[in-house]
């Protein structure tokens, strides 16, 4: 028999698990490859900031789907009248606090948009508290009613929203100062698109905060794996569905606001024409994945851009090939999370 | 008359179209280890589900230091009946894969909402009772190997005192020397007053652990005693066993 | 399977890792583990948990890729080839946290399990006329197998329904179905209740006297491996640190402290 002697115990604790970058690093791939593809870069510059303000308003609106199916195993199709009725309010309050958007002053426009977002969020929140008590509890763990159930919520919203501010398509001018662009060199870029990307940074970092750093926030990530395991050590973990729901379709409602204010206009269909994209972000991402939300919204975004510019005619398949190409690299998305 | 902590009376449970348990009578005397033995689908871990309301009790009762938990008199809700003071380690483990070891205790935890906040002395033990926790502590659970994962399992339920474990086989893929342990774990909760439930079929483990056993078999509780009496009564031992304790295991 | 190895095959150990080695970042979890094992032996490998015996097992079945160092099955370097074609060419492999097909039923399980080992003789393929001729003969044997780990009156239950024990078992009957030259088994007994065990291991007793399959046996239960080990080599973080007869392993100090928790006062 052969015996070595013990190998000495690892000493320091081991350091957290490596990280995977290949997404991220995918992403910064597209970007760069972007360059040469449309050849000048001022192009690129433009076109890369609409693309990542695009996706950074898709995850916005995104963000919330995934935990709410993550985590509650709801699939709601509903979700687009939260994004229609945020950017319905924020027109009426833009209209309403008119002397300060079309104000001359930043200060001033920029409160009066910020207010409208507020205002659009509050509404969608109180919308998303009433939807969920009403049309998902009562279908919690029933996917094929849940689907039925929750079109069916939009369709009924949609036509209310319709009551309320007439079925045409409603201007929602940018106030003026936040028109036009800021001028770098070659590159022409529209200023509400760099506010754009602030505030979905902004989200983007509030989100991984309060899911990293608060109890809730694990409480939240956990559930997504565990349901029963959180109910079992001592969670109520209904209380956090509700609170879930409210959040994303708070969410939702500022990213139609900010939609909105992208194309200058909103139409009840809105909630429907953005459906699929969030869709397929969600799916590219992974279920249940925040980080996975922003990159891949972060792609469609940027694919649809360059894909607009480079060749417009395969613009719509884009979305759908890029789905594709990634499902056939990771099926489960590209942060997979483990479901129970 | 010995103070029961969990008395289960004549408790039925239907999952879907089957009926798994037939009438279980149960009764689990504070400060003790009461083993759950029995073969395989017999219907231990479903008992212990119903206890937990993970599954509901469609006729009988279960009382929680006197008070009702299921069955008739009310059936609470999973996460009220853990919030009594009961732990449970499922058979799954029910580990977050993708959280950290840390975060798994913070979670289970529930007095506390950082990992700054958790009880030293007692986290220093559980390091004690089972190092890889500790070697491990920053790394996502997932990575673990089954018997780490089987450590992070009891070490959840044991990270803030409670007065009830109810512990679904424990020692499954565990080192003999991490066994041993385990033993040394839940003879000294033994001794803080925490009253435990185990399922086990390491007979080594429930020999060396067991104050009381209940044999269940077909979805009822067949002979309930104490260990002493199983353990010298070797006809018993293979009557409903089916082997005696000191064979292999 | 593959009748690639002629002459030499005498004096080649049917399976040999040289070195053998993973890293996962920061953390060496297989390091360089050589060791040779030769067909119609029983080799238990035993270790504190987290030692790497799972791990070294997915090296070698390819569930993973090595860092560094080779694994070679009869004499040819398999370490760069995937794991199915690893299990073509004759290495079976059982699962610790099983490794299932939930929604088919028990009986089907161990269908595929047989139709797989079909194909990979060279008969069928994507032969499915054949596959749909033959489906008598091979149920029948799925039967057959069920009825050897006591599984067969719950051939129609849906895998994922049953109890853990259970789904235990099934591993262990579609191993049986692959009938490798390769045996691996993790933890087969984990969870099984004292009325089970002496089945499964009497299975493996059987496969044992077949003389000229390879037994690789993760196991914790020192009687287990008492019983059934010709040989036993203990890992412990990574490294292989003794190999050598059940009795003498098991009685050396190293193993009993630090993986039996036998401080030497206590040895009996």
């Amino acid at each position: 028999m052969n015996t070595a002697t013990l190998p000495a115990a690892a000493a320091a604790a081991v350091p957290k698990a490596e990280f995977d970058w290949r997404p991220i690093a995918l992403l910064f791939g597209v970007l760069l490859a972007g360059w040469p593809l449309i050849g000048s870069s001022s192009t690129w510059v433009t076109l890369s900031v609409a693309g990542l303000a695009m996706g950074l308003i898709i995850f916005i609106i995104a963000s919330g789907l995934t935990l709410i199916f993550g985590l509650m195993d709801v699939l709601n199709f509903g979700h687009g009248v939260f994004i229609a009725l945020g950017a319905f309010v924020a027109t009426s309050v833009m209209t309403g606090m008119a002397d300060w958007s079309t104000a001359d002053s930043v200060g001033r426009n920029l409160v009066a948009v910020f207010v409208a977002m507020l205002a659009a969020m509050l509404a969608a929140g109180v919308l998303g508290l009433a939807f969920e008590r009403i049309i998902v509890r009562p279908v919690y763990g029933q996917h094929l009613k849940q689907i039925l159930i929750t079109m069916g919520g939009m369709i009924v919203g949609e036509e209310l929203i319709k009551v309320v501010w007439g079925p045409q398509q409603i201007a929602l001018p940018l106030p003026e100062t936040l028109r036009g662009s800021f001028v770098i060199g070659d590159a022409s870029i529209e200023k509400y698109r760099v506010l754009a990307v602030a505030i979905g940074l902004v989200v983007f970092a509030l989100l991984l905060f309060a899911l990293n750093r608060t109890k809730v926030g694990l409480l939240i990530r956990a559930g997504v794996q565990d349901r029963e395991m959180v109910e079992s050590l001592g969670y109520r973990i209904r209380r956090l569905f509700v609170g879930v729901f409210v959040a994303g379709s708070g969410l939702a409602g500022l990213g139609g606001v900010m939609w909105g204010l992208y194309q200058q206009a909103v139409t009840p269909q809105i909630g429907a024409q953005v459906n699929i994209l969030i869709f397929i972000v969600i799916i590219i991402g992974g279920l249940g994945s925040t980080l996975g939300c922003f990159v891949g919204a972060l792609l469609v975004g940027l694919m649809a851009n360059y894909t607009g510019f480079l060749a417009p005619k395969v613009a719509l398949f884009s979305n759908i090939g890029l789905m594709v190409a990634i499902l056939l690299w990771r099926p489960q998305g590209l942060y997979p999370v483990t479901n129970r | 008359m010995t103070s029961f902590v969990l008395d289960l009376a004549g408790v039925h449970t239907h999952i879907g179209a089957y009926h798994i348990l037939h009438g279980v009578d149960l009764q689990v005397p504070a400060g003790q280890v009461t083993m759950l033995l029995g073969r395989n689908g017999a219907g231990k871990t479903t008992t212990l589900r119903t206890i937990m309301g993970l599954w509901a009790t469609s006729q009988g009762s279960v009382q929680f230091k006197g008070r009702p938990i299921g069955g008739t008199g009310g059936q609470l809700h999973t996460p009220e009946i853990a919030q009594l003071g009961i732990a449970y380690v499922p058979e799954s483990m029910g580990i977050f894969t993708d959280l950290s070891v840390k975060e798994n205790m913070v979670l289970a935890a529930r007095a506390a909402r950082r990992a700054e906040e958790l009880d030293t002395t007692r986290l220093e033990w559980i390091f004690g009772l089972f190092p890889a926790l500790k070697k491990f502590w920053l790394y996502p659970a997932g990575k673990l190997s089954g018997g780490q994962k089987q450590m992070l399992a009891v070490a959840r339920a044991i990270v803030e005192p409670r007065e009830l474990l109810l512990i679904d086989e424990p020692s499954k893929g565990l080192a003999p020397s991490i066994i041993n342990n385990l033993i040394d774990a839940f003879r000294q909760l033994k001794g803080q007053s925490t009253t435990i439930l185990l399922v086990e079929q390491n007979f080594q483990m429930a020999k060396a652990l067991g104050d009381q056993v209940a044999v269940m078999d077909n979805g009822r509780v067949v002979h309930a005693g104490t260990m002493g009496e199983l353990a010298e009564d070797e006809a018993m031992q293979h009557r409903l066993l089916g082997l005696s304790l000191g064979a292999h295991q | 399977m593959d009748e690639a190895r002629p002459a030499a095959g005498r004096d080649l150990p049917m399976l040999e890792t040289r070195d053998l080695t993973i890293r996962f970042g920061g953390h060496v979890a297989v390091d360089h583990v050589s060791c040779t094992f030769a067909p119609g032996t029983l080799t238990a490998i035993v270790g504190p948990n987290g030692a790497g015996k799972t791990t070294y097992f997915n090296l070698i079945s390819g569930q993973l890729p090595a860092s560094e160092g080779q694994v070679l099955l009869n004499g040819e370097d398999i370490t760069r080839l995937p794991a199915p074609m690893r299990t073509h060419r004759g290495l079976g492999r059982a699962f610790q946290l099983t490794q299932l097909f939930p929604n088919l039923s028990v009986q089907e399980n161990v269908r595929l399990a047989v139709q797989s080992r079909e194909s990979a003789r060279g008969g069928l393929g994507l032969d499915l006329l054949r596959v749909w001729l033959d489906r008598s003969t091979w149920i029948d044997e799925a039967q057959q197998i069920l009825r050897s780990v006591r599984l067969d009156d719950k051939r129609d239950a849906t895998a994922a329904s049953l109890p853990h024990g259970d789904q235990r078992k099934l591993e262990v009957a579609l191993l049986m179905a692959l009938d490798p030259k390769v045996f691996m088994f993790d933890e087969p007994t984990a969870g099984m209740s004292v009325d089970e065990v002496p089945v499964i291991l009497d299975l493996i007793r059987a496969l044992k006297a077949r003389r000229d399959r390879l037994i690789l046996l993760v196991e914790h239960k020192m009687d287990v491996v008492s019983e059934l080990a010709d040989r036993i080599i203990v890992l412990h973080n990574g490294a292989l640190v003794a190999d050598g007869e059940p009795a003498a392993v098991i009685a050396s100090p190293v193993v009993q402290q630090a993986y039996l928790g036998i401080v030497p006062e206590e040895a009996a």
